[in-house]
């Protein structure tokens, strides 16, 4: 039975088993692979994409409860105003080491900024505990969300 | 990590005194590479050739210049988020003149070209690529720019040292052409032999921060690893691992596998250790991780060592209280008589836990097998072992195994397997699909789960120490064992790194930089768990030990932590660099001069591991029995640092890892055989909010640059472990820290 959601601004219809992740959605069946595979249980955050504006963990997030709703994914950020400032910010201050939960960061990092547009360090540790960046670039992650925000003001 | 030991050996004493050539050819004949593997592997020429002329040496094989000025370096290296790409392409951009906005980064195969020019083998790891590769990357550039000026002469007919060359032009006789015009007719003008390095005081990129060529493809999605790969008509395979390990499947309700929609294949495969398993493939991860789930194996673990972390540890103490091998080398060989009639005296014991590296990409590795070939698509540290062993396991010939070394989510050592482990259970994945007449491209998936308990682990280990010493802290004897299994023992690099029974991996970083007179054995069990290097190998636990016991001697004595380990070291200037990494971070901390707030206490350390120097103070404290940290700052000597932000970045990233080996829960332990951890649930590494702000300081050197990948982690823990000491009252002798 296929699956209507708004991907990207675009409408998408996917036939896969409804208990499908939303991430395996993306990855196998509609080919957008920024979207990361870390542990599968909510537990790292590398899968992270905006549900009706909301960020989400993918993994856990089974394609029956998209159905109708909006997607946002990290191919979508470049052309966002506050993806671009953010990602921006990330090549700016150097944050990626291996990268490989960098876009998971990174939507969590615009689903922060998109409700708060000046967070603290206390909001930003609340917004971003969810993310694990094994290389350690939580410094820097840190330091580009402060800059985006000055960007964006 | 492994070579370098043997590098230091075999050839370090004798290398500074040699001729680049003389030590080239030293290298060819003696190297690790070549005893190891064919000549395929590492085919540098054994006769003399003339400089410019072996693989490592062809400008074609690393620079190409589009028309449009795009200057592309190939990387001989697997990044897998060490910037090495950068670095190197920084190394030969300098002495190219290329204009760094135009240049690109792309990764080598594992063709002769991109072998360590040193060791003569495919290989990242032990913190080796910009030490053993930054003169063969300016010479690189030096040649294509020397041949680039050649072909600017020629066409206009004037002589080559009449002409400049920079910033992607090239300059002369009042005309003017830029890189990429003259690229092809330069790169049919003759090798140079000799080419003239810069002058370092010239340098316009080495030692200047510069951002990852790939920071923006990381940032946005764009950056493809090797879990992204897609080939046409490829299916994506996940594996049933045995609990423990080397057990064989009996049997497995296939039927309940095979109903799930989208599954094309069950099938039982061959797996590391002997070991038999169940591999389901499908269309997509999602479709095989389900039948997975769904098979219900039964395993024969008869005849199998079953793992009791508890037994295990009463095991290393005991072995720990008794004789064991002797450590190689004089310096491991002292009397300690006198410790028993010493004035002061500390008995230790250490344990340290099994530890999953746990990088954020899970396995993953493609395959596509074909009667002829076999193409691989991941990324591999050692992609020449690893085609030698696909090579075996498939009938091949190795060069018929073809590995597309991927950018890699993340490896600390994982992604150096000397059994070749998940690349060969993946083949194993392959070799079956087509034996069941299904032959097809397959990417073989660990879910986190089956990366964190399917192996492999940083050893488990115990120290136990009895050190003597006198009132001024003058050591009198110090009597060490160290009990853990060996990465090298079984492997093709026992021959090198295991002497008279002692794996060098398990002792590195004992004793140094402290003349002490110690005795020092070392037990190394048989464990059914498979173990592996973890980054900085045996200075993940040796600095620990050294660092923490120093500064309890120092307060035992009443004397400064820093001031004692001044004095221990002297002015031997074999330690002017630790003094100088030591020094450096405490300045910048204010060590000695600034009033730390109630309850927090300073915590300091230094260790040097693959040539770097790394220390660190760290101001620290306990609040309802919970460590605070304060500020950090760290000290480093790398000698020459080619890219500052990358350091920085590994000084991060390592001090992040080290973090949390001391955090509660970041332990790999066993019941039954079995791993009792799963996920990042139950698996802890450091978050966000774990993290203090860490300053990095760099001592100026301008000495034959090291690497930086690993040196920033093993000090890192005991400078906390030491703050805390003062906090707690109680010394640190375990990793996880424990305060209760």
């Amino acid at each position: 039975m296929a699956t209507t959601f708004m991907l990207n601004g675009k409408s998408v219809s996917v036939d896969a088993d409804a208990s499908t992740p939303l991430l395996w959605t993306l990855r196998d069946h509609l080919g957008l692979t920024g979207t990361k595979f870390g542990c599968g249980m909510a537990l790292c955050g590398a899968c992270t994409v905006h549900m009706n504006g909301a960020a989400v963990r993918s993994c856990i997030t089974p394609l029956s409860a998209v159905a109708g709703a909006q997607v946002r994914t990290i191919e979508a950020q470049p052309t966002d105003p506050v993806g671009r400032a953010v990602i921006d910010a990330w090549v700016k201050n150097d944050v990626a080491q291996c990268g490989y939960c960098q876009s998971g960061q990174v939507m969590s990092a615009v689903a922060l900024l998109q409700k708060n547009k000046r967070p603290n360090d206390a909001q930003i540790d609340a917004a971003m505990a969810g993310n694990i960046c094994r290389c350690g670039t939580y410094q820097r992650i840190r330091a580009a969300i402060h800059d985006a925000a000055h960007a964006l003001a | 990590m492994i070579i370098d030991h043997l590098v230091r050996q075999s050839f370090a004493a004798a290398a500074p005194a040699l001729t680049r050539r003389r030590f080239a050819a030293m290298t060819v004949g003696g190297s690790v590479g070549l005893a190891l593997l064919p000549p395929w592997v590492c085919a540098q020429p054994k006769a003399d050739v003339p400089p410019g002329q072996k693989p490592t040496e062809q400008p074609s094989a690393f620079v190409t210049i589009a028309p449009d000025g795009t200057t592309t370096v190939i990387c001989n290296r697997m990044d897998m988020g060490q910037g090495i790409e950068t670095a190197l392409a920084m190394v030969c951009a300098e002495e190219l003149g290329a204009d760094w906005a135009k240049v690109k980064t792309g990764f080598g195969t594992a063709a002769p070209n991109y072998i360590d020019p040193m060791f003569g083998m495919h290989l990242t790891g032990g913190s080796n690529s910009v030490k053993n590769s930054y003169t063969q990357y300016r010479e690189l550039g030096a040649r294509t720019r020397a041949m680039l000026l050649a072909a600017a002469a020629k066409r206009w007919s004037v002589s080559a040292s009449s002409l400049s060359a920079s910033n992607g032009v090239v300059r002369g006789a009042g005309r003017s052409a830029t890189y990429g015009e003259l690229f092809d007719a330069a790169m049919k003008e003759p090798i140079p032999e000799q080419v003239t390095l810069k002058d370092p005081k010239d340098f316009q990129l080495i030692g200047k921060p510069t951002g990852l060529k790939v920071s923006r493809a990381k940032s946005s999605g764009q950056q493809i690893y090797g879990m992204d790969i897609r080939l046409p008509n490829m299916l994506v395979a996940v594996i049933a691992h045995p609990p423990v390990f080397g057990a064989k499947v009996k049997a497995f309700d296939a039927d309940a596998a095979r109903k799930v929609p989208g599954v094309r294949a069950v099938l039982p495969v061959e797996l590391d250790r002997g070991g038999r398993g169940v591999a389901v493939a499908a269309g997509g991860y999602w479709p095989a991780k389900t039948a997975r789930d769904a098979l219900k194996p039964e395993w024969d673990t008869e005849g199998l060592e079953k793992v009791d972390s508890a037994k295990q540890l009463a095991q290393y103490r005991e072995l720990a209280r008794s004789i064991g091998a002797p450590a190689p080398g004089a310096s491991f060989r002292a009397d300690v008589s006198r410790i028993a009639a010493a004035p002061h005296r500390i008995e230790a014991e250490f344990v340290f836990p099994y530890l999953n590296h746990a990088q954020m990409e899970p396995l993953a590795c493609t395959v596509d097998l074909k009667d002829d070939r076999c193409d691989i698509y991941t990324a591999s540290q050692m992609p020449g072992v690893d085609a030698m062993a696909i090579g075996k396991s498939t009938g091949l010939a190795p060069e018929h195994v073809h590995i597309h070394v991927q950018m890699g989510g993340g490896g600390y050592g994982r992604r150096a397997v000397p059994t070749s482990d998940y690349l060969l259970e993946s083949v194993s994945v392959a070799k079956a699909l087509v034996a069941a007449g299904q032959r097809a491209p397959v990417k073989v998936i660990w879910s986190r789960e089956d990366d964190l308990r399917a192996g492999y682990y940083r050893p488990f280990t115990v120290h136990r120490a009895e050190i003597g010493f006198d009132a001024q802290g003058n050591v009198l004897g110090w009597d060490h064992r160290i009990v853990s299994q060996s990465i090298m023992v079984g492997t093709s690099f026992e021959a090198f790194m295991v002497q008279e029974g002692v794996d060098a991996t398990a002792i590195e970083g004992m004793r140094e930089p402290y003349d002490v007179p110690m005795r020092l054995q070392v037990h190394h069990p048989k464990v059914n768990v498979p173990v592996l290097w973890w980054r900085s190998v045996g200075s993940t636990h040796t600095a620990f030990v050294m660092e923490t016991l120093i500064d309890e001697i120092a307060d035992a004595t009443q004397q400064d932590p820093l001031a004692y380990r001044l004095k221990l070291m002297g002015d031997d200037p074999k330690h002017a660099r630790h003094r100088a990494a030591l020094q450096l971070a405490a300045d910048k901390a204010g060590y000695g001069r600034k009033q730390l707030s109630a309850g927090m206490h300073w915590g300091i350390a230094v260790h040097e591991s693959f040539q770097s120097v790394v220390a660190y103070v760290i101001e620290a404290g306990l609040k309802d029995g919970k460590p605070v940290i304060g500020a950090v700052n760290a000290g480093v000597h790398c000698n020459l640092c080619v890219n500052p932000r990358t350091v920085e970045a590994q000084v991060f990233g390592a001090a992040t890892m080290a973090l949390s080996t001391t955090l509660p829960g970041a332990a790999i332990t066993f019941k039954d055989g079995v791993v009792e951890q799963s996920n990042f649930g139950d698996y802890t590494v450091a978050r966000l909010t774990d993290m203090p702000k860490v300053d990095v300081h760099i001592v100026p050197s301008g000495d034959p640059p090291k690497g930086m990948g690993e040196p920033g982690l093993p000090p890192f823990a005991p400078a906390l472990a030491n703050a805390l000491r003062r906090a707690s009252g109680k010394a640190q002798r375990e990793l996880p820290l424990r305060f209760a």
